[in-house]
């Protein structure tokens, strides 16, 4: 995977944000003191009297993005998942959520590869959280493409969008034309009849690294992305468990409320299916650089691949 | 309005404060009595409003921090035509376009949901930044408990607003000096509320809350108070108006019964006849 090129979907973020800039003048983008990581400064840059930073200070940032979108702006929200979610959870919900704001989180750094940080700063538990929020729409992109496609979707969408970005560098594999993006509209990567493994973020491209050594064992694999875990894609989940009868799902985050979940309560109610939650096994994260973590959580290609081998069996 | 007026009017606000509560066998009266005064002040004197149009483009905004004391904020709201007066008796029952504590999107008149401590003055923050990006003169006011600034991210807002030079915005403090738990300076005290604000680069204006020519000078000197938001701590009587419920700690989020509600009506058609009738 050498020549793969790799961008972090937070580079993707940023870059996003200052491209939609001219076009839609009442984006507004404001940040806590983490410009510089959540990749807003490449909009500050162009846009910087659009720019707010509100320091180190999460919450307070919440409900000002809250009062500028009641007064017409439509403004992003940038920090650490962790924060931006966890810490923030409350002002989310009362002050974005129950009034239906249009406003957008943008949340970088999420997951375990975030790596070094360690467990402090991995926020798995952030889909959780803003999935159980009514109206709120959750978006994990799985590579720059994705993710820039889905900041555009967002600030077009009225209403609260929070979307999850990741630290580290990860394969581009949506450059292809017939890409497009669509909230709420899973995608078909790969089409296959024995196990379908769904999955989100950096687990896509693990999922079809997986499909791949599972058809040199002879399993057919259908590979969805899942690109938005709400509102949830039904039908094309339904219409491929119904198709395969064995169903994996993989994301970085815990398996607790995240994406593993969301298929679970969809199928359970209108196809129970046997399903494999692959993710953060309700515990904390630890130190490590981002590649060593997504292979010892078995997060990766090989990790996918052992796992649905011994699914299907 | 001249004073009697005003007067006259709070009065009428009280009114309708103690008979949503009643009607809702539940709420909050004690800071909805103790602001009735500013809230008066705020939406028949001070803020461009138009109760036919609450959503017009650059009216002047209100959020009320301290979300408990909605039948104050509903009750001003009646009065001054947003929605008929009759209706203050739905407060908190099913169905109700009057929820226990604010919601944007049910009530005509409230431009911003609130009732979690401490968050109703950071999207105030953001109304004023709003103006000042888009070069309007529109101003923004926000009503915080003196309990609820024991919240930190009251202070977090205040520092932005300090730092960005907000002087289009005005926070308001009604200082009862009561909480749930009791004296505010027994459970965990915020003393020097004046200070404090001082501290954050707020021109600070200390007034009885409960005087309308303190509150008329206070909200003019914030008017003309440039490169830095005002702070006006009001001092009040938590209760005020109602006699039992007068500094009383109980009466914070408490609904009178039958007969406490008469007497309570009783405490304020006096007023009106101290007033020379009313309005």
């Amino acid at each position: 995977m050498a020549d793969v090129k790799k961008i972090a979907t937070r580079e993707s973020y940023g870059n996003a944000l200052a491209e939609c800039g001219a076009e839609f003048p009442n984006l507004v983008v404001l940040d806590a003191d983490l410009a510089g990581a959540t990749k807003t400064g490449v909009f500050k840059k162009a846009f910087p009297e659009r720019h707010i930073d509100c320091g180190i200070a999460e919450c307070n940032m919440t409900g000002i993005a809250a009062g500028l979108a009641t007064c017409g702006k439509v403004p992003f929200i940038s920090s650490f998942a962790m924060f931006a979610a966890g810490r923030n959870f409350e002002q989310v919900r009362n002050s974005i959520g129950y009034p239906h704001l249009n406003v957008k989180i943008g949340a970088t750094h999420a997951g375990i590869t975030v790596g070094e940080d360690g467990a402090t700063h991995q926020c798995n538990e952030d889909v959780a959280l803003m999935r159980t929020i009514p109206g709120m729409t959750v978006i994990v992109p799985s590579d720059d493409v994705e993710a820039k496609a889905a900041v555009r979707a967002a600030i077009e969408f009225e209403g609260p969008v929070y979307l999850r970005f990741g630290r580290a560098a990860v394969p581009v594999i949506n450059d292809k034309p017939e890409y497009k993006f669509e909230i709420g509209k899973g995608v078909l990567l790969r089409e296959g009849s024995d196990v379908t493994i769904i999955a989100s973020g950096i687990t896509v491209s693990s999922a079809l690294e997986a499909a791949e050594m599972l058809a040199a064992d002879g399993i057919q694999a259908e590979v969805i992305n899942i690109h938005t875990i709400k509102p949830l894609d039904e039908e094309l989940v339904l219409a491929s468990a119904k198709k395969t009868g064995k169903v994996v799902t993989a994301e970085e985050h815990t398996v607790i409320g995240g994406l593993g979940s969301a298929v679970c309560d969809c199928l359970s109610e209108k196809h129970p299916t046997p399903v494999l939650r692959i993710g953060v096994q309700d515990r904390f994260g630890e130190s490590g650089p981002a590649a060593a973590l997504v292979e010892k959580y078995g997060l990766d290609g090989k990790g996918i691949y052992a796992k649905v081998k011994d699914f299907v069996k | 309005m001249n004073k009697l007026e005003l007067q006259k009017t709070a009065n009428e606000v009280r009114k309708g404060i103690v008979t949503a509560v009643h009607s809702a066998k539940a709420g909050h009266p004690g800071g909805s009595l103790s602001a009735a005064d500013i809230f008066t002040y705020l939406y028949f004197e001070e803020m461009n409003i138009d109760p036919k149009d609450p959503k017009k483009a650059d009216r002047d905004r209100f959020v009320l921090s301290k979300g408990h004391t909605a039948p104050g904020l509903y009750s001003v709201l009646a009065n001054r035509g947003y929605f008929p007066v009759e209706d203050l008796k739905t407060l908190r029952h099913l169905g109700s376009y009057l929820q226990g504590h604010p919601c944007m999107q049910e009530t005509p008149g409230v431009d911003m949901s609130s009732g979690s401590l401490g968050q109703g003055i950071s999207a105030a923050v953001g109304m004023a930044l709003a103006a000042k990006l888009d070069n309007k003169s529109y101003r923004t006011y926000t009503l915080l408990g003196d309990g609820e600034i024991q919240e930190g991210q009251v202070w977090e807002a205040s520092m932005f607003a300090g730092h960005r030079k907000l002087d289009n915005l005005v926070v308001i403090v009604d200082n009862n000096g009561l909480q749930i738990d009791g004296k505010i300076d027994d459970v965990c005290s915020p003393y020097p509320i004046d200070k404090k604000f001082e501290a954050f680069n707020f021109h600070v204006i200390n007034i009885d809350g409960n005087d309308f020519d303190q509150i008329d000078a206070a909200f003019k000197e914030a008017k003309e108070t440039k490169g830095m938001p005002t702070a006006i701590i009001c001092k009040t009587v938590k209760g005020k108006g109602v006699s039992f419920m007068e500094n009383s700690a109980g009466w914070h989020g408490k609904a009178p019964n039958d007969e406490e509600y008469a007497t309570a009506m009783a405490d304020l058609e006096k007023i009106d006849k101290e007033l020379g009738g009313a309005n």
